[in-house]
């Protein structure tokens, strides 16, 4: 095959030449001419109108062509993303059952992400998904959904997605990989497959995995590699030493009271966070927990901890040896670790006292070491069983992970591998650098890929096929507690999208499997499996999301040889440089797959409200020492291995490690994420993929701007946030004035007699007690009320669009802070400073309480952002709202305005839901209940912080939660009314360490 | 006049005998009417007139670019951005409406209180009022996000049975601003009539007869039409004097009304009046300085006049120090730590080396002033009055970018940069103001005719004993 023809569309390149925009009617067609004869276009012409391609290489043909073309070309700017259907359109004459325009349905299905499947409801406007929601009824969350699903929508409707089947660059038909694949697969059945490998993502998929276990039966020297990027080697490592074999651990946080994380973001990041998060949330206010966390760069857990520790990374390992010597389990010395032996003791006494209620977890990107000992701690410590439960893996069964992509490339370097099938992952971005993957992987005969995206993977196959959203396609997947979902497409794929399942078909079938869809397959496994009779309890599987009674049991598991005697030795550190260097998975682009999701990227990061970028997280002092500060781009090297990243100063980071994410330097991703970041791949090696010890640092000289949406760490005194200690109160000893501002503290009598607000009077309470600052509500809200992306110049503006943002502060000393969070919407205050300085009645307060934006009154003079002394409100002040992609158009929410230029806009309390509610209850001849509506922030968040309602009536949560004595209101001495209040937070520091951390401060 | 028996000026003004006259000696009605109308009707246009209108206009040009492409793009094409919402735009308005002030002062209330030195330089002190609100009066449309809905700030009756919200100081802007321009222009224009007519009868051009002929109204200079004159000017002034004060103090409560710190504070009706007079007084020394020696008016702004002005601009400035200083003690005395935290912000936050240079340009060098020697120098005038303009520009950024940068949560905190393009706009708009008044100077007397005419020692008129 030509190698150089594998290269598709480059439409940023297109784009750029198609800006006529601007110009004059006579350039417009000289360099449509010109454009015509570049090989962009012909691509970009392939991609979009197949079926028109033919015209344009013929010279006759073509003159008209392109006079058809220029109408579209001149309206789109070159992006047009859906085509007219060429048969007749005919209206309904009985609309379907249900379908009433306006009223949307939901349909339950599940976002497979590492393989894991978080369990959603998805609304549906009229055959059109527009907002991901949570499966309430599902175990493993509750209703909640992190960040990444909820930036499904957009990926979903991403104009920057594969549309087509391609090879070689040229478009072909289905039919044409259906028999190029039975003759490759003939040559296979010959062989028994001793030339076919299957790369796959994780897959938790009984019926996917069955359908690859039929295959591979037939095909016996057929290779299939689960490979992740996200990889949990040492984890299934440590079981397989310690247990024997490899099992999924389990964590019962509704039971723990002493909880250590060592390196682990248990609360934000990784399986089974949102029921996690959920859990640990519902203990915390009930004041019965308390959590430590030790880690090496501040994450949303380090943050939601009574107690935390910044240690360096490669000391993880030694303070866990410290803590299981404590114990008293049999383990060798630890090392460098003494200047922390009072605080370790102080814990390890905390654990023992908490008995099987206390729970001790690593993250994945942990040492094999680490693992094992948080698996002797817990057992020694009796939680085995009770906090921490084991399942069997919720993994098909097979090679797993990052390590087993050597044994592809040493099967390929071996030479006789003829066909390679990567499916849904992208080993040539983030397969470790050592393994020189895309390097090895030309000596394949037949490289055949399956993804959402062209991508850099797909640069370098033959074969690129589309693949199926999720929303777009049928499946099932295992949730990190075994239970099954199904997944049910929302839409019918948008372009020639392709399932795993139906690949698999092809390549295992004959021509008529090939047409099997994946719905037929999935069904077929699940009426073998699903009792009886099937019709039944598939549709009530596919209606509630899951499947009955599917979660895994837990199991007692039998350790090997006594408890801490399996470790590994010590390994030895590279010294070569000072530094350490932690990767981590990001929490907007993950491993890479979501960076050209546009609600992703101008995500600001938890910790650092970093948008667009990742960077080089440094502690304050380590940057002294070295003389650099946020953005300055330093070169972190060892041996051959370097990278240039800017640097960013993190309060709270350990002082000799450097934590770079990954996820970002896409080639090929897309017009969104272009640009964004940098790859940490060149110094990310199969051996160390987490942890990289002895790399020097060198800064560059060189400087790039980074748009923070938060540039200011402190509180500066103010009494913003506000956190009290367990048991103060009681002791009339009360930290901070909990419970003064809200109602008339202050002394904020006013002259006029209160407004009264007969009806419904909305309110919400904000518990940041409960928060742990995971941004899930922030994306929500922007997928719920059609809130656009500005891009990075904009963000460093200052002029990002969220409505409710989450403001993050830094307190106590600079090293080791305590680290805050706040999601601030708008505060809707009866006496609404905004509402009296807008000259044309724009912004108006409403009957039942609510501050109403007006947008079609709103003249644009900003007056209103001046006055708001929470500066939540939020203005136009480019056309922000992509107007133009005809894709994009089919994600906005129908029942919010899109907003044009000039024009302010803030969080409204999710109006157009109250107004679903009132009609509702109107029809019904009845009072809105409680808990009916569920603003879009409240309903995704995984700890329940946010509770919404009606103050007037005293029973409903939120009045309840307002009446605590915790209950105050943000700024209240300015006597603004906020509708919206907070709950202070409770910490429940362990007394015996409080002298401790005070001799380190 | 021949008839009345002439008391010496000198007497009257013995009280003030050392200054030097407002018309130096020796001019007659005769020569002080050929003098300022020779300038529009006779002389060659001065090369350099060529050269400062070409100057002018360009940056004019400018000024249409920027308003273009902002009209094209949205307001985004600034710096602006939430925090600091407003920036340019407002701080131009009120610094273009501030330089106004002082014609107003000088036209209405100087004559009010009978000042007759004001006579030489109140009608190009008027026309930079003009001018200024014309200026100013871009900035308030153009700032807002979609500046072809602005009619909706008046009351006008229309189908959406919708007011404008009368609570907010914008909408009170509106009617001060416009009422500011509209009873400026007539004071300005109806002072002008009698001189129009002047030229009227001495233009040597068919279309310069007909055009001031047209303007002059049909005025004959009977006694009658004296008589009317006198009583409109003198209505005008009346009205006019009010608007002094008030203009000023309702664009002040676009700040002192909102509760942000920095904005909200009850000196600030008070501070900005004052202010805005010492920034006129400022403009018209800038102007008036190199225009007498230009055109060789010294004979009709005299030192005097420079001298007069130069007491008025250093006694307003002392109402602003103690502004500064007010807001500085009240930051303390308030005992607020949003207060207090703004006050530490402007002495040493991001923008400290601004506040700093305020300070210097507004309440240092104009000490100067206290000293007779350099009241009696025009260049070290010019130069401090070239001070008090930056100084008073800087003031409204202080106010309005300092202010919105950091407010009550730190969590908003932000910089505001401005960008090419508000540079754009504030440089077109002073090539605006540069232009209009080019075109004044050569078409229009500069000084009024009739009423120096009145100064002059033939035109006193002795007061009949009882």
């Amino acid at each position: 095959m030509n190698e150089t023809s594998v290269k598709t569309v480059d439409l940023e390149a297109l784009r750029r030449k198609l800006s006529l925009r601007s110009q004059g009617g006579s350039r417009y067609w000289r360099s449509l001419e010109e454009v015509a004869e570049t090989a962009e276009f012909r691509a970009f012409v392939e991609a979009e109108f197949p079926s028109q391609a033919r015209n344009l290489f013929d010279a006759v043909e073509r003159r008209q062509f392109l006079k058809l073309m220029g109408a579209s070309l001149a309206l789109a700017g070159a992006s047009a993303c859906t085509r007219q259907p060429e048969e007749k359109v005919f209206p309904y004459v009985a609309a379907p059952e249900n379908l009433v325009p306006g009223k949307p349905l939901f349909y339950a299905t599940a976002m497979p992400l590492g393989g894991v499947a978080a369990p959603l409801l998805v609304e549906s406007h009229l055959g059109r998904p527009t907002k991901i929601e949570g499966n309430t009824g599902h175990p493993a969350s509750g209703g909640a959904t992190d960040a990444f699903s909820q930036g499904a929508i957009l990926g979903l409707y991403d104009p920057d997605r594969s549309q087509t089947i391609r090879n070689a660059g040229n478009i072909r038909p289905w039919s044409a990989f259906v028999d190029e694949m039975a003759s490759a697969m003939g040559e296979q059945r010959r062989r028994r497959g001793a030339g076919l490998r299957l790369l796959t993502g994780t897959v938790t998929s009984p019926s996917l995995a069955h359908q690859i276990e039929l295959l591979l039966a037939e095909l016996p020297e057929a290779r299939w590699i689960q490979y992740e990027p996200i990889a949990r080697d040492a984890a299934r490592m440590a079981a397989r030493l310690g247990f024997g074999r490899e099992l999924e651990a389990r964590y019962r946080l509704d039971r723990a009271t002493t909880v250590l994380a060592l390196d682990a973001d248990f609360l934000a990041a990784g399986r089974g966070a949102l029921r996690y998060a959920r859990d640990f949330a519902a203990m915390r206010r009930k004041d019965e927990n308390r959590l430590y966390a030790v880690e090496p760069s501040p994450t949303n857990t380090g943050a939601a901890a009574d107690h935390r520790l910044p240690l360096d990374a490669h000391l993880i390992e030694e303070l866990a040896l410290a803590i299981a010597a404590e114990l008293g389990l049999p383990v060798r010395p630890p090392v460098d670790i003494d200047i922390h032996r009072p605080w370790i003791r102080e814990v390890a006494r905390d654990l023992q006292r908490g008995g099987r209620r206390s729970l001790v977890v690593t993250g994945e990107w942990q040492s094999v070491t680490t693992q094992l000992l948080v698996h002797a701690i817990n057992d020694r410590l009796g939680a085995i069983g009770h906090t921490v439960e084991f399942t069997e893996p919720i993994e098909a069964p097979g090679p797993s992970g990052l390590t087993v992509l050597r044994e592809l490339v040493e099967s390929i370097d071996a030479g006789g591998i003829d066909l390679l099938i990567v499916a849904g992952v992208n080993p040539v971005y983030d397969a470790p650098v050592d393994l020189r993957f895309a390097e090895h992987m030309q000596k394949v005969g037949t490289r055949v890929h399956l993804g959402l995206y062209d991508d850099e993977t797909a640069e370098q196959c033959h074969w690129h096929i589309p693949e199926a959203h999720f929303l777009e396609s049928w499946g099932d997947a295992r949730a990190y507690d075994g239970t099954v979902s199904i997944v049910q497409p929302l839409i019918a794929p948008l372009y020639e999208g392709k399932t795993l399942h139906e690949i698999i078909a092809a390549l295992a079938g004959d021509a008529a499997d090939a047409e099997t869809s994946g719905y037929e397959i999935v069904r077929a496994y699940w009426r073998e499996h699903l009792p009886e009779p099937f019709e039944q309890s598939w549709r009530r599987a596919v209606h509630d999301g899951m499947i009955a009674d599917s979660t895994l049991p837990a199991i007692t598991p039998n350790w090997l040889s006594p408890p801490g005697t399996q470790l590994p030795p010590r390994r030895e550190l590279d010294q070569t440089g000072n530094w350490h260097v932690v990767f981590r998975p990001d929490p907007s682009t993950y491993d890479g797959r979501f960076a050209n999701n546009g609600w992703l990227q101008e995500l600001p990061r938890p910790i650092t409200r970093l948008t667009w970028d990742n960077a080089v997280w440094m502690a304050p002092a380590a940057a002294e020492r070295i003389g650099v500060s946020s953005g300055d781009v330093v070169e972190l090297s060892r041996g051959e291995q370097r990278l240039h990243g800017p640097v960013w100063i993190v309060p709270g980071q350990a002082a000799n490690t450097l934590t770079v994410h990954l996820g970002y330097g896409r080639q090929r991703a897309g017009y969104v994420a272009a640009g964004a970041g940098f790859d940490a791949g060149p110094l990310r090696t199969s051996d160390e993929p987490w942890t990289l010890s002895g790399v020097a640092v060198q800064p560059t000289g060189e400087t790039r701007v980074l748009a923070c949406t938060q540039d200011h760490f402190s509180m500066e005194g103010r009494d913003l946030v506000r956190f009290e200690t367990r048991g103060a109160r009681g002791d009339g000893h009360e930290e901070h004035g909990g419970g003064h501002g809200a109602h008339g503290g202050h002394g904020n009598k006013s002259l006029f007699p209160p407004v009264p607000y007969d009806g419904y009077a909305w309110g919400m309470s904000i518990d940041l007690g409960s928060c742990i600052g995971c941004n899930a509500c922030v994306i929500s809200c922007q997928a719920e009320n059609n809130i656009p992306v500005v891009g990075k110049e904009q963000v460093e503006a200052g002029r990002e669009m969220h409505w409710l943002r989450i403001d993050r502060y830094f307190e106590g000393e600079l090293d080791a802070p305590q680290i805050v969070h706040q999601p601030v919407p708008c505060m809707h205050c009866e006496l609404a400073p905004c509402e009296i300085v807008c000259p044309v009645n724009a912004t108006v307060h409403s009957d039942e309480g609510l501050n109403d934006m007006v947008y079609n009154r709103c003249v644009g003079t900003r007056y209103c952002s001046n006055n708001c002394p929470y500066k939540v409100r939020r203005f136009n002040f480019l056309l922000y709202n992509d107007v133009q992609s005809d894709v994009l158009k089919m994600a906005a929410n129908p029942d919010v305005t899109v907003r044009s230029r000039g024009v302010m806009e803030k969080c409204t309390y999710c109006v157009q839901r109250i107004s679903h509610a009132r009609i509702t209850a109107k029809r019904e001849g009845r009072e809105i209940r409680d808990g009916e509506i569920v603003t879009a922030c409240q309903a995704v968040c995984p700890t329940e912080a946010i509770v919404f309602g009606d103050i007037n009536d005293p029973n409903s949560r939120v009045s309840r939660a307002k009446a605590s004595p915790r209950d105050y209101s943000l700024l209240a001495e300015l006597g603004t009314k906020p509708r919206t209040t907070y709950l202070a937070g409770v910490r429940n520091p362990n007394p015996a360490l409080a002298a401790i951390d005070k001799k380190h401060t | 006049m021949a008839n009345g028996t002439q008391i010496p000026r000198d007497e009257r003004r013995s009280l003030s005998s050392h200054l030097p006259p407002v018309v130096q000696p020796g001019h007659t009605m005769a020569s002080v009417t050929d003098k300022i109308s020779s300038v529009v009707l006779t002389r060659q246009t001065p090369r350099a007139w060529f050269i400062g209108l070409a100057i002018s206009f360009s940056l004019t040009m400018l000024l249409l670019v920027a308003v273009t492409y902002l009209l094209a793009k949205g307001t985004g094409i600034w710096g602006v951005n939430i925090p600091v919402a407003w920036a340019f735009a407002i701080i131009n308005f009120v610094w273009w409406i501030g330089i106004g002030h002082a014609g107003t002062l000088i036209s209405a209330i100087l004559l009010l209180l009978r000042q007759e030195w004001r006579t030489s330089i109140n009608r190009f002190a008027e026309a930079m009022t003009l001018f200024a609100v014309a200026c100013a009066g871009l900035y308030p449309l153009l700032h807002m996000g979609r500046p072809w809905l602005a009619y909706w700030l008046f009351p006008y009756p229309n189908t959406m049975g919708m007011w404008p919200q009368f609570r907010s100081p914008l909408v009170w802007d509106v009617f001060a601003v416009s009422t500011y321009l509209l009873v400026s222009l007539l004071f300005w224009f109806i002072g002008l009539i009698p001189d129009l007519a002047t030229l009227r009868d001495r233009s040597p051009s068919r279309v310069g007869r007909f055009v001031y002929g047209l303007l002059a109204m049909g005025w004959r200079g009977s006694a009658r039409h004296w008589h009317r004159y006198e009583m409109a000017y003198l209505l005008l002034a009346g009205l006019s004097t009010p608007l002094v004060v008030s203009v000023h103090t309702i664009v002040s409560f676009d700040f002192a009304v909102a509760q942000l710190p920095g904005w909200h504070a009850t000196v600030f009706p008070p501070y900005f009046v004052a202010g805005a007079i010492y920034a006129g007084f400022a403009m018209v020394m800038i102007l008036a300085i190199p225009l007498r020696r230009f055109y060789g008016l010294q004979d009709f702004v005299t030192m005097r006049h420079l001298d007069n002005m130069a007491r008025i601009t250093l006694a307003t400035g002392m109402f602003v120090a103690y502004g500064y200083m007010m807001e500085t003690f009240m930051a303390w005395y308030s005992g607020s730590i949003f207060e207090s935290a703004l006050m530490t912000n402007r002495f040493s936050g991001p923008y400290a080396a601004w506040y700093w240079a305020l300070l210097v340009f507004n309440v240092l060098i104009p000490q100067a002033l206290w000293f007779t020697r350099v009241r009696s120098s025009t260049v070290a005038l010019f130069l401090i009055a070239v001070s008090v303009s930056i100084g008073m520009w800087l003031e409204r950024f202080i106010i309005v970018v300092v202010s919105l940068h950091r407010d009550f949560l730190p969590s908003s905190w932000g910089m505001y940069y401005p960008t090419f393009w508000d540079w754009a706009m504030y440089l077109g708009s002073i090539g605006l103001f540069f232009s209009l008044l080019f075109l004044f100077l050569r078409f229009l007397p500069m000084i009024s005719i009739f009423e120096m005419r009145t100064l002059l020692p033939g035109a006193e008129v002795k007061e009949e004993n009882p």
